[in-house]
């Protein structure tokens, strides 16, 4: 179950701005999927590890030598907002 | 500060690593060139990058580990960070998270929680009428620093005063220069530090709410910034008040301390392993490609200089901690190792004195002509206050420390007639002390000694002068 | 050769063709180029299999000598293509022309081939029947009334259709099988790190893997074989231990099968079942051992995978905040253009993975959602490392159901995510597991799923290759 104000809560913390018919879809919707997941918790685990991976590679490394940069127009080609050849964004203001 | 209460102190330490290229990508490092000239599909976060660690980078944090005496994770993993910010391309860090590289250790007197690896975050510019955050009509990034290869040091609490944490950081500074992983620059934010600050009654061993001081850019503000923290804190407890678990930002140009509202409410990094990263895993040839890399370290060092060379405590951590004076103490040795302790004396009193953080080296000061200069000293040919006026010349000229007492005639003047017969004219001239001296009170032996060191140029051996004031009044 | 004729060649043998100089690979090109064209104009008369057609034919053809010599390949529109739109189904990267390709592309291109378009999927490959995309569903050639399947539904549609003579896919929990399987054609999702994912925009990191679909396993093997290979741009890809080969072989000797209970029995509906069990029976025929067995975990392979797969989503889609690319909302701070900006740019089920991966990573929900979902996939891959010790392949329907209608299952997630349910349990693993099609049911094609240990590519496409000939499905009649 993730109520209303879990949902606000989350949307909260990924970014998204929820309509208020939003915020009631996606509490029912989650929940039911929660409902389904939660059945993973009836299962004993104690003494099993996570995989992280399912590769057995470690230390994939890389030589410390210079590659070429993206020259700045194509850096900035995509960019919403070019401001003094950097990427412009509201000011974080007092959010 | 009040004799009641104990600060506790405990520092977080980035240091940007001088490897050619940034911890995930092929992009290189840089310093001051226009904005977005060094970024890549990776270090912009476009979508389908992916990051790839930077073998240097890891080389480097297993040599930091070496040298705060670290155990090093076998096997170290790294986690994602997730926060949104313009300055953070992706809208996570990659950081290491619950199995740091590094783990444990000391540096000095203070004891190392951990050191990992990280990466370091773009630069945000605020522009607008004011220049500050608050008030600025919008912001730009420039992502050459962006993935910058990051270690951060934490320590333990153990640091008990400003004063202690600022020469703490410069032992620190030092060794990572010997290592060679930084440029260390606080100015250039190539070392920057934080400081989790609170207070504690004495003799009591719980620790205070404490407050993290963000960001102090150089020796002098670190010092000064937890210095009116603490004051801060200790008015607060004095008062009746509480201290309050926040991040604070130290002014120094007011000297103010203030308050830095979070980004957000609450932070919930929800970190979880980085899934386009595998393991590091440290072979044995990495750690003996690292040890082998390790130089002398300035603990070491001081070490040294105390069991081999008979260095006070003091003057081997002065000479050790700064590494440049150490390299130029060693050369001065090497030609003349008669007197280590007055040479050390010499190089870390006299000499830094006159040329304050220049590295002796690069003076006209030849290693050699201090040493000599010392010879002298020892071998009664110059007193000290010649060699001071010889040292004065070094410093300005350069040259050679004999030839300079040669032609300004400030070869020591010894025993026999001449200095006899100056300090007689000097008790002449003054009758009311030789009769104070002759009453027993030697405090009186000043303005004579002061005579003959007028005549003599400062050429007169202060002792020699002493016993020859004690001859001829017969005491 | 008339353009029919074009068409209807396999690939290999148009590459064959080209390499004689029989055929010419523009021509070649501009047979599919027009056909992808025509259905791109068509619009909702058409399948929408592709997001972006080519307008012509590369200038420089590649050479005659190139091993895949010229012949066209449609791309999934989530891999990166310089200078070509690669959106990802989505409208936050509406119009997005990214400064580099994927890796697995770049390779695809040195071995000849050419891009002829970029296809409709699914948002961010969320989704099993491309009705998620930004940029309108896609549809299923067999009966355009119903879904192709997804997240690659565009991939799948046109090479079904003869839009393309194959097509690159990417497959997190059975985005290539279940298209595959719903439009009658061969899909291989890879081992896990056998192809690199430079260049891929991410769902989920730990599970994406890019394959190949084709028209038969031949042409399927063909193009993986130009696909795998060891990116040192990519920490988690691995060099295939083997060189690939085109599959051969007559029957199937010694092999020995094994159906799991749980992943072929409710849920799976009453044709696709008969269609699974005559194939078990023909596999009997061809001298396989076919064996009931049992994978415990797989029935929470689902769960875990709407755990991790949201997670790293959640994660993975962070970077798309209105700074550097794509879509920006109008605001006059931060946080406001943030907000705007994701609310505008994500569709509705992009957002609820991103809310239940958000959640599912949060403090004090970690262990119970996150870990444990990391557990039980360590259960699901010891599950598959015991069967593999009695069998040679684990087999199962690739879909529980046929192409169904669209719209059918767009309001309720849960029943959506069933979808996966035979596919999933593999992609948790890392393991290869093929899709071949299974004959009709209803007029409407389903799938069979073969899979194998890591990097047992070249058993599984022996294996695959031996049914697909004794079924001897004829996917034609779409491809007029």
């Amino acid at each position: 179950m993730i109520d209303r104000a879990q949902v606000l809560h989350v949307a909260r913390l990924a970014r998204l701005d929820l309509t208020d018919e939003e915020v009631g879809t996606m509490s029912r919707e989650l929940s039911a999927v929660l409902d389904h997941i939660e059945k993973i918790g009836e299962l004993d685990l104690d003494d099993v590890p996570a995989t992280s991976h399912v590769v057995d590679v470690v230390n994939a490394l890389r030589p410390d030598e210079p590659l070429p940069s993206l020259p700045r127009e194509q850096a900035l080609a995509n960019a919403p907002e070019v401001v003094d050849d950097g990427f412009g964004v509201p000011s974080p203001g007092a959010s | 500060m009040s004799a009641a209460y104990e600060p506790v102190i405990g520092l977080e330490i980035h240091v940007q690593l001088s490897t050619r290229t940034k911890m995930f990508c092929g992009c290189e490092l840089s310093f001051g060139d226009p904005p977005n000239v060094h970024t890549c599909p990776v270090c912009l976060g476009l979508p389908g990058a992916l990051p790839v660690v930077n073998a240097r980078a890891i080389h480097y944090a297993v040599m930091v580990g070496m040298a705060l005496g670290c155990e090093l994770a076998p096997r170290s993993i790294f986690h994602r960070k997730n926060y949104f910010y313009p300055d953070l391309p992706k809208g996570y860090q990659i950081s290491q998270y619950d199995i740091p590289i590094c783990s444990g250790g000391r540096l000095g007197d203070v004891r190392i929680h951990r050191a990992h690896l990280e990466e370091d975050a773009a630069k945000l510019v605020h522009v607008g009428a004011s220049g500050r955050i608050h008030g600025a009509d919008a912001s730009v990034v420039d992502y050459n620093r962006g993935g910058t290869p990051l270690v951060e040091i934490v320590t333990e609490p153990d640091v008990r005063s400003a004063a202690q944490a600022r020469e703490w950081l410069t032992l620190l500074r030092t060794t990572l220069r010997q290592l060679g992983v930084s440029d260390v620059n606080m100015e250039e934010g190539s070392l920057r530090c934080d400081a989790n600050v609170s207070i504690r009654p004495v003799g009591s061993d719980v620790l205070g709410t404490k407050t993290e001081l963000k960001n102090m850019n150089s020796f002098r503000f670190l010092e000064r910034g937890v210095e009116a923290e603490i004051a801060r804190q200790i008015a607060i407890v004095e008062g009746g008040g509480e201290v309050v678990q926040e991040t604070l930002h130290y002014d120094p140009v007011s000297g103010s301390i203030s308050s830095l509202r979070s980004k957000e409410e609450a932070h919930d990094y929800r970190y979880f392993p980085e899934p386009d990263l595998v393991p590091v895993v440290l072979t044995d040839e990495m750690i003996a490609a690292a040890k082998a890399e390790l130089p002398e370290l300035p603990a070491q060092r001081a070490e040294r200089y105390e069991s081999e060379l008979g260095l006070s405590a003091d003057s081997a951590r002065l000479l050790a901690f700064r590494s440049e004076l150490g390299a130029y103490f060693e050369a001065a040795l090497k030609a003349d190792g008669d007197s280590p302790q007055a040479l050390a004396n010499w190089i870390s009193g006299e000499l830094v004195a006159r040329i304050g953080d220049e590295d002796p080296a690069r003076t006209k000061v030849s290693p050699a002509a201090i040493a000599k200069l010392v010879g002298l000293v020892r071998g009664k040919q110059v007193t000290q206050g010649a060699a001071k006026q010889v040292l004065d010349r070094l410093v300005a000229d350069g040259g050679d420390p004999e030839a300079i007492v040669e032609a300004e005639g400030l070869g020591a003047i010894g025993g026999g007639d001449e200095l006899a017969e100056i300090v007689k004219r000097a008790l002449e001239s003054d009758p009311s002390a030789v009769e104070k001296l002759k009453g027993g009170n030697m405090k009186a032996i000043g303005p004579i000694v002061g005579f003959v060191m007028r005549e003599t140029k400062g050429r007169a051996d202060g002792g020699e002068v002493n016993r020859l004031v004690r001859e001829q009044l017969g005491l | 050769m008339a353009a029919t004729d074009l068409i209807a060649l396999s690939a290999r043998d148009a590459a064959e063709q080209i390499r004689h100089g029989h055929l010419s690979a523009q021509e070649l090109f501009e047979a599919y180029r027009e056909r992808a064209a025509a259905d791109a104009a068509a619009g909702e008369e058409g399948l929408n299999a592709y997001t972006w057609v080519a307008e012509q034919a590369p200038a420089d053809a590649p050479s005659k000598e190139a091993p895949l010599g010229g012949v066209p390949l449609a791309v999934k529109d989530l891999f990166c293509t310089a200078g070509i739109p690669s959106q990802s189904g989505s409208k936050i990267l509406a119009g997005y022309r990214p400064p580099y390709t994927a890796h697995v592309v770049e390779q695809l291109e040195a071995a000849g081939s050419t891009i002829l378009g970029k296809t409709n999927q699914d948002e961010f490959a969320m989704g099993s029947s491309n009705e998620n995309s930004a940029f309108g569903a896609a549809r299923n050639p067999w009966d355009r009334t119903r879904v192709p399947g997804g997240s690659s539904g565009g991939s799948a549609a046109a090479v079904a259709a003869g839009l393309a003579p194959w097509a690159l896919g990417t497959d997190t929990g059975g985005s290539i099988r279940q298209p595959a399987a719903l439009c009658g054609i061969v899909g291989l999702k890879p081992t896990y790190g056998s192809v690199s994912r430079f260049g891929m925009i991410a769902f989920a990191s730990s599970l994406d893997q890019a394959g190949p679909f084709a028209r038969d396993v031949s042409d399927a093997a063909l193009l993986y074989k130009h696909m795998v290979g060891r990116d040192r741009r990519d920490s988690t890809s691995l060099q295939h231990p083997q060189e690939i080969e085109l599959p051969s072989g007559v029957d199937l000797k010694g092999v020995r099968l094994g159906v799991p209970k749980e992943l072929t029995g409710e849920g799976v509906e009453s044709g696709v079942r008969e269609a699974f069990n005559a194939t078990l029976a023909l596999a009997e025929q061809l001298g396989a051992t076919v064996e009931t067995t049992h994978l415990p975990h797989a029935p929470h392979a689902l769960s875990a995978y709407y755990l991790i797969a949201p997670a790293e989503a959640s994660s993975n889609l962070a970077r798309f905040d209105g700074v550097r690319y794509g879509l920006r909302a109008e605001a006059d701070d931060l946080l406001e253009m943030y907000v705007k900006t994701r609310a505008e740019g994500f569709g509705p089920e992009v957002k609820r993975r991103i809310m239940l991966g958000t959640y599912a990573l949060s403090s004090g929900y970690y262990d119970a959602y996150y870990g444990r979902a990391q557990k039980v996939r360590t259960k699901i891959a010891e599950d598959f490392q015991q069967a593999f010790e009695r069998f040679d392949f684990i087999v199962t329907p690739t879909a529980p159901t046929v192409a169904f209608r669209l719209g059918e299952k767009t309001a309720d997630p849960l029943e959506m995510y069933l979808q996966d349910f035979c596919t999933v349990p593999m992609s948790l693993a890392g393991i290869p597991a093929i899709s071949i099609p299974n004959g009709l049911s209803d007029g409407l094609p389903v799938g069979f799923q073969i899979a194998g240990p890591a990097f047992s590519e070249n058993r599984l496409l022996d294996a695959a290759y031996v049914l697909e000939q004794a079924l001897g499905f004829d996917g034609t009649e779409v491809r007029r």
